[in-house]
C-alpha cells in the first residue's frame, strides 16, 4: 500500500469519524452548545480562504468581509420564504428574480453555491485592478471595495432593504452543512496549497520578481487565489446568514475582517492547521469573553457590561503576537498524516516541514 | 527591423534611464546560438540593467530586443521566461521559506498542462504531470550536487549551495539562452573553478548559449569566447578575451574606478 | 444652483478639506518613511479631541492652553505607539506591520469604547468658533472660516520644520534614502520618532478643529475621517506633503460638492471617496504629485 493511498483512506476515515462527532454532538449538546460549534465551523471556512490570499498568496487583503457580505446577501435572497420576502421589502418592492422564487430546503446547497459564485465573481472584479497593485496598496484598494460593497448594503434597499437588514432567513444551516463545507474548504485549499499552483503562489509571497522571472504569471495566479477565496468567503457568508438568520451591513462590517486576520496570524500565516484550529479556538474564546460585556448581577451587586472589552482583548492580542510571537502557532507548518504517524510508530518522520519565518528584503 | 542575421538574441539600440540617469545608452548586442560570452564592466557599469531590458525586468525608453528574430521588446518577464531565456539574480533571490526542490518545481510550473481545478482535486492527469517535473527537478538538482539536500529550507542552506539552487531552478525553465549574473560571487576560488567547469559542462549538455556578468576575471578570462565591456552605460570595447586584456580603453576605465576606489 | 450657495459649498468643501489635509500629512509622512499606512493616525486624530476634551471639561484649564496641551499629549502618544509596536516589527516581513497597524488602530478605538463609552459626548467649541458671519446673501460659520485660517497657519509651521530645521531635513533624508542617511550617523529611530510626533501633532490639532465643527465626539469619529485623508494622500501622492494637502482639498470639495449637487446620493457619500480612492490607485497610483519608482532587481 503505497503512503499516498494510506493517506486517502485515513483522510476518509477522520472524515467519517468526524461526522459521526457531529451527530453525537447534535444528539446530546444543548442548542447553545451547538451553536458555538457551528459558528466555529463557519469560521473554519471563512479563515482558511482568507489565508489562501494572506497566508499561501501572501497578498495582504483586507475584503473578506465583503465577499462574505456578498455570498450571505444572496443566500439570503435566495432562501427567504416569499410570504418573508413581502413582509420585509413592505415599502419598496424587491428587485425581480428575487421577488417571485425562493429556493426550499433541500436546495440549500445550490443557494450556498450561488453564494460561493456572487462571492468569486466579486473576488474576481475587485481583483482585477487591484492585484496589479503592491502590498499596501492592495490592503487600501481591497478595503476600499468592501467598504463600497458595505455602503451599498446600506443604501440599495431594493435589495438589502438598507441599514435594518434582512430578517426571517431559515435556519438551514445545521452542523451537517457547516461541517462538510469547513471540510471540502480545508481539502481543496490543502491540496491546491500542496500543488504545483500552489508553489507559484508560494513563490509570489517569497519573492515576486524571481516568480514571474521563473515563468509564473504573477497576476493571474493572484487572482486565481483571490476568486476561490472569494467562493469559500461567500459560502461561509450565506452559512452564517443563515446560522444566524439575519442580515444586515453590520453583520459584515470591518470587525469581521479583523477577526479572521487575528485567526489566521494566530494560527500562523501559510498554516491551515493553523487556521482550523484557530477558527475554533477564537469562536470559543470569543464566546467565553462575551461574559465581560454584558451586565452580571451577583446578588444584590450589579456589574455593568463594558461594550468593547471583547475587541480590546483582540486587538492587543493581535499586537502582542505580531511583536513577540510573529510565526503564530504553527508558522507555516502543517499537520500531516505522515507526521500523526510517526508518533505512533516512534519513527523519525519529517512529515512537519519546518518553514522559518523569512525576513523581508525589500 | 531584422534579427541581425541568425542570432539567438540581439538588442538594438536599447536606452534605459532612471530619473534622468541613463543606466544603458544606445547598447548594441549580438548573441549567436551556442556562444558563452562575458559582460564585464565597473561596479554601476549598467550590466545588471542589460540583464533586466532582456528579462523584461526593465522597459527601454528605446530599441529593441529580439529573441530568434522575434521583437521581444516590452514582454512581460514570465512571459520571456516561458520563450526560452532564463536567469539568475546578483543578489540571489531565492523563495527561502520553500524547499530546495520547491524552489526548482516553480520554474516547472509554466510547463504544467493540467488545470487548477484538476490538480486542487488531485487528478491522475495531475499526479502523473507532478512526477514527471519532481523526476526533471531531481535529476537537475543531481547534476548541481544538491540531490541530498532537496528536503531543506533554501534559505538555510550556505551561500555556495545557494547559488547552485539558482543554476538549477534556472535551468529548470528548460531555457535556450542562460543570462548568470555574478554567479561567482561569495565563492572561494575552489568553489569558482568548480563552477567555471560546471558552467561549461551544462552548456555542452544542454545546447545553452550563455551571457555572463562577472567580476572575477580569471573566471571570465577562463571561458568566455567572447567579451563584451561596458562603462557608464556605454559599450567600450568587445574581443576575445587576449584582446580584451590588451585594450587600453578597458584598462582605464577599471583603473578610474581603482583611482576612485583608493581616493 | 445660485452663485451665492456655490460660493458657501466652495467655503465648506474648502475647509472640510484642510482637515483632511492635515490628516493626510501624517499617513504621507510616514508613508514616505517607512512605506507603510499607519492604520493608527485616524484614531492619533479621535485621541486629540478627546485629550482636549478633557483638559477643558474636566480640568477646566483655558481653550488655548487646553488644546495645546492635548497637541502636545497626542504627539506623546504618536511617538509611544511608534516605539512600542512598531519598532519592533520594522525588520519583519512588510506584512507583519501593516497588521500590527491593524491592531494598533482598533486597539485605540475599542480603549475609547471601553473607556469613555460609545455615547458621544458634546465637545465645548470657543466663541469666536460658534458665530456667525453674513456677507451680503451668504451667511457663513465661525468655524468655517476659523479652519482654515488655523490650519493654514499650522502648514505653514509644519513646512518651516520639513524644509527649514536640521531635524526636517533629517526626516526628507531618510525618507529619500533610509541605508544612506544611517550610514552618515543619523539616528534613524530617533528621526522617525520626531516625525511620528510632528504627524500626530497635526492630526490632533485636526480632531480638535474637527470637534468645533462637529462638536459630538466619539471613539470611532477617526474612522472615516481617516480614511478620506488617506485617499487624500494618495490622490496627491504619497509620500509628497504639498501632494497631501493638494489631495486633501480635492477630497473635501468632492465630498461637499458631491452631496451638494446630488442630494439623492448622501447616502453614499463616502462610497464616493472610497470610488475616488480605488479609481486612483487604477490610473494613477503614484497620486498627482508622487513620483513613480521602480524596484531595483
Ligand atoms: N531601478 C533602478 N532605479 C534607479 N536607478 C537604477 C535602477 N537600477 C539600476 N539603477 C542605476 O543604474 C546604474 C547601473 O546599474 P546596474 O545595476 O546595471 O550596474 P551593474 O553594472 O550591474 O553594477 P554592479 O557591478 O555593481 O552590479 C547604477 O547607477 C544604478 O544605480
Ligand atoms: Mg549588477
Amino acid at each position: 500500500m503505497s503512503d499516498k493511498f494510506r493517506n486517502t483512506l485515513l483522510t476518509i476515515a477522520f472524515i467519517a469519524f468526524l461526522f459521526f462527532v457531529a451527530w453525537l454532538a447534535d444528539s446530546y449538546l444543548d442548542e447553545y452548545v451547538m451553536r458555538v460549534v457551528r459558528t466555529g465551523l463557519i469560521y473554519v471556512t471563512a479563515a482558511v480562504s482568507y489565508n489562501l490570499i494572506n497566508g499561501i498568496a501572501g497578498q495582504f487583503s483586507l475584503g473578506p468581509n465583503g465577499f462574505m457580505a456578498l455570498g450571505g446577501y444572496m443566500v439570503a435572497l435566495l432562501i427567504l420564504p416569499l410570504e418573508q420576502k413581502e413582509f420585509v421589502w413592505f415599502l419598496q418592492p424587491l428587485i425581480w428574480p428575487f421577488r417571485i422564487f425562493s429556493l426550499t430546503k433541500p436546495l440549500f446547497p445550490l443557494a450556498l453555491a450561488i453564494g460561493g459564485a456572487a462571492g468569486a465573481l466579486g473576488a474576481l472584479i475587485v481583483g482585477v485592478p487591484s492585484l496589479r497593485l503592491r502590498g499596501d496598496y492592495l490592503a487600501i484598494a481591497t478595503f476600499g471595495f468592501s467598504q463600497i460593497i458595505i455602503v451599498l448594503a446600506n443604501n440599495l434597499i431594493p435589495v438589502t432593504n438598507g441599514a435594518l437588514g434582512i430578517k426571517g432567513i431559515p435556519e438551514y444551516a445545521n452542523v451537517y452543512w457547516c461541517l462538510t463545507w469547513a471540510i471540502l474548504t480545508v481539502l481543496v485549499i490543502s491540496n491546491l496549497a500542496n500543488s504545483s499552483y500552489g508553489r507559484a503562489m508560494k513563490s509570489i509571497r517569497d519573492d515576486e520578481v524571481a516568480a514571474e522571472a521563473m515563468g509564473i504569471p504573477i497576476f493571474k495566479h493572484k487572482l486565481l487565489a483571490f476568486v476561490v477565496s472569494g467562493f469559500f468567503a461567500g459560502v461561509s457568508g450565506g452559512l452564517m446568514a443563515s446560522l444566524i438568520t439575519t442580515v444586515s451591513p453590520s453583520l459584515y462590517s470591518f470587525s469581521m475582517t479583523f477577526n479572521l486576520l487575528i485567526i489566521i496570524v494566530l494560527g500562523g500565516l501559510g498554516s491551515i492547521t493553523g487556521s482550523t484550529i484557530t477558527a475554533f479556538a477564537f469562536t470559543i474564546l470569543s464566546e467565553a469573553l462575551r461574559f465581560v460585556e454584558s451586565p452580571i448581577n451577583i446578588g444584590p451587586v450589579h456589574i455593568p457590561g463594558i461594550a468593547g472589552m471583547r475587541m480590546l482583548v483582540f486587538s492587543l492580542l493581535l499586537v502582542l503576537l505580531m511583536v513577540f510571537y510573529r510565526q503564530g502557532l504553527f508558522g507555516q507548518k502543517e499537520i500531516s498524516w505522515d507526521w500523526v504517524l510517526s508518533h505512533f510508530k516512534n519513527r523519525d518522520y519529517q512529515g512537519v516541514k519546518t518553514c522559518p519565518q523569512k525576513t523581508d528584503r525589500s | 527591423m531584422s534579427s541581425k542575421n541568425g542570432s539567438i538574441l540581439a538588442l538594438d539600440n536599447v536606452t534605459v534611464s532612471f530619473g534622468g540617469l541613463l543606466a544603458v545608452s544606445d547598447f548594441d548586442f549580438t548573441l549567436q546560438r551556442g556562444e558563452l560570452v562575458g559582460l564585464i564592466g565597473p561596479n554601476g557599469a549598467g550590466k545588471t540593467t542589460v540583464f533586466n531590458i532582456i528579462t523584461g525586468q526593465y522597459e527601454p525608453v528605446s530599441g529593441k530586443v529580439f529573441f530568434r528574430g522575434q521583437d521581444i521588446t516590452g514582454w512581460r518577464p514570465d512571459r520571456v521566461t516561458c520563450a526560452g531565456i532564463a536567469r539568475t539574480f546578483q543578489n540571489m533571490r531565492l523563495f527561502e521559506g520553500l524547499t530546495v526542490l520547491d524552489n526548482v518545481l516553480v520554474a516547472r510550473h509554466s510547463k504544467l498542462r493540467s488545470s487548477m481545478l484538476a490538480a486542487a482535486l488531485n487528478l491522475p492527469s495531475y499526479v502523473k504531470e507532478e512526477r514527471q517535473a519532481e523526476t526533471k527537478a531531481m535529476e537537475l538538482l543531481d547534476r548541481v550536487g544538491l540531490v541530498d539536500l532537496a528536503h531543506t529550507q533554501a534559505g538555510s542552506l550556505p551561500y555556495g549551495q545557494q547559488r547552485r539552487v539558482e543554476i538549477a531552478r534556472a535551468l529548470a525553465a528548460d531555457p535556450e539562452v542562460l543570462l548568470l549574473d555574478e554567479p561567482a560571487a561569495g565563492m572561494n576560488p575552489e568553489e569558482t573553478m568548480r563552477l567555471m567547469e560546471f558552467i561549461c559542462g551544462v552548456r555542452d549538455e544542454f545546447g545553452l548559449t550563455i551571457l555572463l556578468i562577472e567580476h572575477d576575471m580569471k573566471l571570465v578570462m577562463g571561458i568566455c569566447e567572447r567579451i563584451r565591456v561596458i562603462d557608464y552605460g556605454m559599450s567600450i570595447a568587445e574581443g576575445t578575451p587576449e584582446e580584451i586584456q590588451g585594450n587600453p580603453k578597458v584598462i582605464s576605465a577599471y583603473l578610474g574606478e581603482e583611482a576612485c576606489d583608493y581616493a | 444652483m445660485n452663485a451665492a450657495v456655490f460660493f458657501q459649498q466652495l467655503i465648506n468643501g474648502m475647509s472640510l478639506g484642510s482637515l483632511y489635509a492635515l490628516l493626510a500629512i501624517g499617513y504621507t509622512m510616514v508613508y514616505g518613511i517607512l512605506r507603510f499606512i499607519n492604520f493608527a493616525h485616524s484614531d492619533i486624530f479621535m485621541v486629540g479631541a478627546y485629550s482636549a476634551f478633557f483638559f477643558i471639561v474636566i480640568f477646566r484649564i483655558p481653550w488655548p492652553l487646553a488644546a495645546a496641551l492635548a497637541v502636545c499629549f497626542t504627539a506623546l502618544v504618536g511617538m509611544t505607539i511608534d516605539r512600542v509596536a512598531y519598532r519592533p516589527v520594522r525588520d519583519a516581513p512588510r506584512i507583519s506591520a501593516l497588521i500590527t497597524a491593524v491592531g494598533v488602530s482598533s486597539f485605540i478605538e475599542n480603549l475609547g469604547l471601553v473607556t469613555v463609552g460609545a455615547r458621544p459626548k458634546a465637545f465645548e467649541s470657543p466663541k469666536f468658533m460658534s458665530r456667525v458671519f453674513h456677507i451680503g446673501p451668504v451667511s457663513i460659520t465661525g468655524v468655517a472660516i476659523w479652519v482654515p485660517i488655523i490650519t493654514f497657519m499650522l502648514l505653514v509651521v509644519m513646512m518651516y520644520i520639513v524644509y527649514r530645521t536640521k531635524i526636517g531635513m533629517a526626516m526628507r533624508s531618510v525618507s529619500t534614502d533610509i541605508e544612506a542617511t544611517r550610514l552618515m550617523g543619523v539616528d534613524v529611530d530617533k528621526v522617525i520618532s520626531y516625525t511620528f510626533a510632528l504627524g500626530s501633532a497635526l492630526a490632533a490639532a485636526g480632531g480638535i478643529l474637527w470637534a468645533c465643527k462637529y462638536p459630538r465626539i466619539t471613539p470611532l469619529m477617526g474612522v472615516y475621517p481617516g480614511w478620506k485623508a488617506f485617499t487624500a494622500a494618495v490622490v496627491g501622492g504619497i509620500g509628497s506633503i504639498p501632494g497631501a494637502m493638494i489631495g486633501g482639498f480635492i477630497i473635501g470639495l468632492i465630498e461637499v460638492m458631491t452631496v451638494a449637487f446630488f442630494p439623492d446620493l448622501s447616502g453614499y457619500r463616502d462610497g464616493v471617496i472610497f470610488l475616488v480612492l480605488v479609481v486612483f490607485l487604477l490610473i494613477r497610483p503614484t497620486g498627482i504629485l508622487g513620483e513613480t519608482l521602480k524596484e531595483k532587481v
